[in-house]
């Protein structure tokens, strides 16, 4: 069972309940961190973590001497990657999206592979409600523009960990609702939108729902930061927005001080000390059990 | 022209709360501004704005394949060719996964029965409005699509051009987290960035990112550190963060219900000032007078070719 908690708006709280859910789900559980742009969980998980490996994009290079200067490979790229320069082509490397087809169309074979580096994934293990579990979270390189080729690398390498060792996958998405959210969100077996109940996140909260309603994948709603002062209206609009296109609810987290500085501390609020802690733990435990039910359900129907 | 751009790394720091309150700072002070919400794909800055639009347009970008099931022949070179894992066989029949699809056309230019249709790929709407605080060019990217680079290059021009038309000297953008391609193109030929930063473990690594992002365009950082007081020493090391990257800090903002309840209000925290937000509106106030003196300084201008 794979789950990716996504939510349209950035910082509504996709990490803290991935986090949270990380130690209360009684079962075999692998993480991913998704977020590669701005990778977090690993900042309230504390994995220990190997070596980046590194990842790359395959890329064209000219072969000079072997280039007769056809031109066969600038209609092939529709990514303007490709001009000619005179007689011979010029390849930008760096607006490649590595699809090939300049490679498939030379006659001359007068390309060699070349590589541009996307980022890295790094590969761990963390302790999370008294079990340890594999991590996986990937980092695109700074300056590196294109986040769903990395996305893709570690989609592979999370088939492999799993063909060894299946179990449950918990993914923390990207924010937005565009092709790094969706790329990450494609092997869901079920979604759960993490809701920030203001107006910027109940409006990004329906785009969201509109976006992975595509991939036709059961979502869920989890709210987050209930209870704000002068905010009960706009939290009564979202229930009654859920209730109406029929999105379960599976938890209300509340609005704390606490919880907010529990995470300022690098911890998630599950972990705070005394009641806070207590009531996370609990609330959570429940929307474990109840996210489990609804992807087994949902997935059955 | 000055642009200068509000950008996080994380997500949900304030960026389109600070970026609100430079706006009315600005109107207020007579400054002639043109406003842009360059997170095309979940915009939030018409939410507080109220835009009366004037003119909207449909922004295609890319296209998408198509196989006609009436050419196909099943052969399955399509798939083969598919660097992206967008062809899909079920019972014997080719599809494309069109949320896969990069749109790179390699499936629609070798096809060899030219089975695979290429149409362009409508991807959102783009719209130029009037707002209380002035122009405002803004967007929304269709959900699930792509390019959100390439619109985010299109607002900026829009907002260039509308700038000239009226004289305005500033151009103020609302930025998207991350660092990836709709930031990148953001800072494209940006005076300043204003990172608003959250003193949390998550906020300065993220922070230190998107730093490094504009370290390598050589566009310098303002630094507002919001929500300060949640942890003092993490708001201390972003001071040192930013002393060391040679940035400047321009403000810090303390943890409060007022931000949401103006936002419920769909009001700037700087307009309709009252006891309770005149603490926040004034250390707004100085961060935008800080601002504005660092965009002004000579030789500011990013230089990034756009994506």
């Amino acid at each position: 069972m794979r789950i990716v908690i996504a939510s349209g708006k950035g910082g509504a709280g996709k990490t803290t309940v991935t986090a949270c859910l990380a130690g209360q789900w009684e079962r075999d559980l692998l993480l991913v961190d998704a977020d590669v742009e701005a990778p977090n969980l690993h900042l309230l998980l504390h994995p220990s973590l190997a070596e980046p490996e590194p990842v790359y994009l395959e890329v064209p290079e000219l072969v000079e001497e072997k280039c007769t200067g056809c031109g066969a490979c600038r209609p092939m790229c529709s990514y303007g990657a490709i001009a000619m320069m005179g007689a011979k082509p010029m390849y930008f490397q760096d607006m490649c999206h590595g699809c090939s087809g300049c490679f498939e169309v030379c006659p001359e074979q007068a390309l060699r592979v070349a590589q541009r580096e996307l980022g890295a994934l790094l590969l761990g293990s963390v302790s999370a409600g008294g079990k340890t579990m594999p991590f996986l979270m990937g980092r695109t390189r700074v300056g590196e523009a294109m986040t769903p080729p990395l996305l893709r690398a570690q989609e592979r390498k999370l088939a492999e960990l799993l063909a060894g060792h299946p179990s449950d996958v918990l993914m923390d998405a990207p924010p937005g609702v565009s092709c790094p959210a969706m790329t990450a969100a494609r092997g869901a077996d079920a979604v759960l939108l993490v809701a920030e109940p203001t107006p910027f996140g109940f409006y990004d909260f329906k785009l969201a729902h509109a976006a992975f309603a595509q991939l036709g994948r059961p979502v869920a709603v989890v709210m987050n930061r209930v209870g704000m002062e002068g905010n009960a209206d706009c939290e009564n609009e979202l229930r009654a927005w859920c209730a109406g296109a029929k999105l379960p609810i599976l938890a209300e987290l509340p609005f704390q001080r606490e919880a907010a500085h529990a995470y300022a501390h690098g911890l998630p609020p599950t972990e705070a000390q005394g009641a806070t802690g207590q009531e996370w733990r609990q609330r959570i435990a429940e929307l474990a059990s109840r996210l489990r039910e609804f992807a087994k359900g949902a997935n059955n129907a | 022209m000055r642009e200068i751009v509000v950008i996080s790394g994380k997500g949900g720091t304030g960026k389109t709360t600070v970026c609100a309150a430079f706006a009315a700072l600005a109107h207020a002070q007579g400054q002639k501004a043109v406003l842009c919400d360059l997170d095309v794909d979940v915009p939030d800055m018409h939410i507080l704005l109220d835009p009366q639009v004037q003119q909207e347009e449909v922004f295609i970008s890319g296209n998408t394949a198509r196989i006609n099931p009436d050419l196909c022949t099943a052969c399955g070179r399509c798939a083969e060719l598919c660097r992206f894992d967008a062809v899909r066989l079920e019972d014997g029949v080719y599809t494309i996964d069109e949320l896969g699809c990069e749109g790179c056309g390699v499936c629609h230019k070798l096809c060899p029965v030219h089975a695979v249709e290429f149409p362009e790929r409508r991807c959102g709407v783009w719209y130029v409005s009037d707002t209380r605080f002035g122009p405002f060019v803004h967007a929304q990217l269709d959900p699930g699509q792509e390019n959100s680079g390439r619109l985010v290059a299109l607002l900026k021009r829009q907002a260039r051009d509308k700038a000239t038309q009226m004289g305005a000297d500033l151009v103020l953008c609302d930025g998207s987290p991350g660092v990836g391609c709709p930031v990148i193109s953001s800072l494209s030929g940006a005076a300043l960035a204003v990172a608003v930063v959250e003193p949390t473990p998550s906020g300065r690594h993220d922070f230190a990112r998107v730093a490094e992002l504009c370290a390598h365009f050589r566009i310098p950082v303002a630094v507002l550190i919001n929500k300060a007081d949640l942890n003092a020493e993490e708001a201390a090391r972003i001071h040192a963060v930013a002393a060391e990257g040679g940035h400047h800090v321009v403000g810090e903002l303390p943890f409060s219900p007022l931000v949401t309840q103006a936002m419920v209000r769909r009001q700037a925290l700087t307009e309709e000032i009252s006891i309770l937000t005149q603490p926040l509106a004034e250390t707004l106030a100085a961060a935008w007078e800080r601002v504005c003196a660092l965009a002004a300084q000579p030789g500011r201008q990013g230089g990034i070719n756009h994506l």
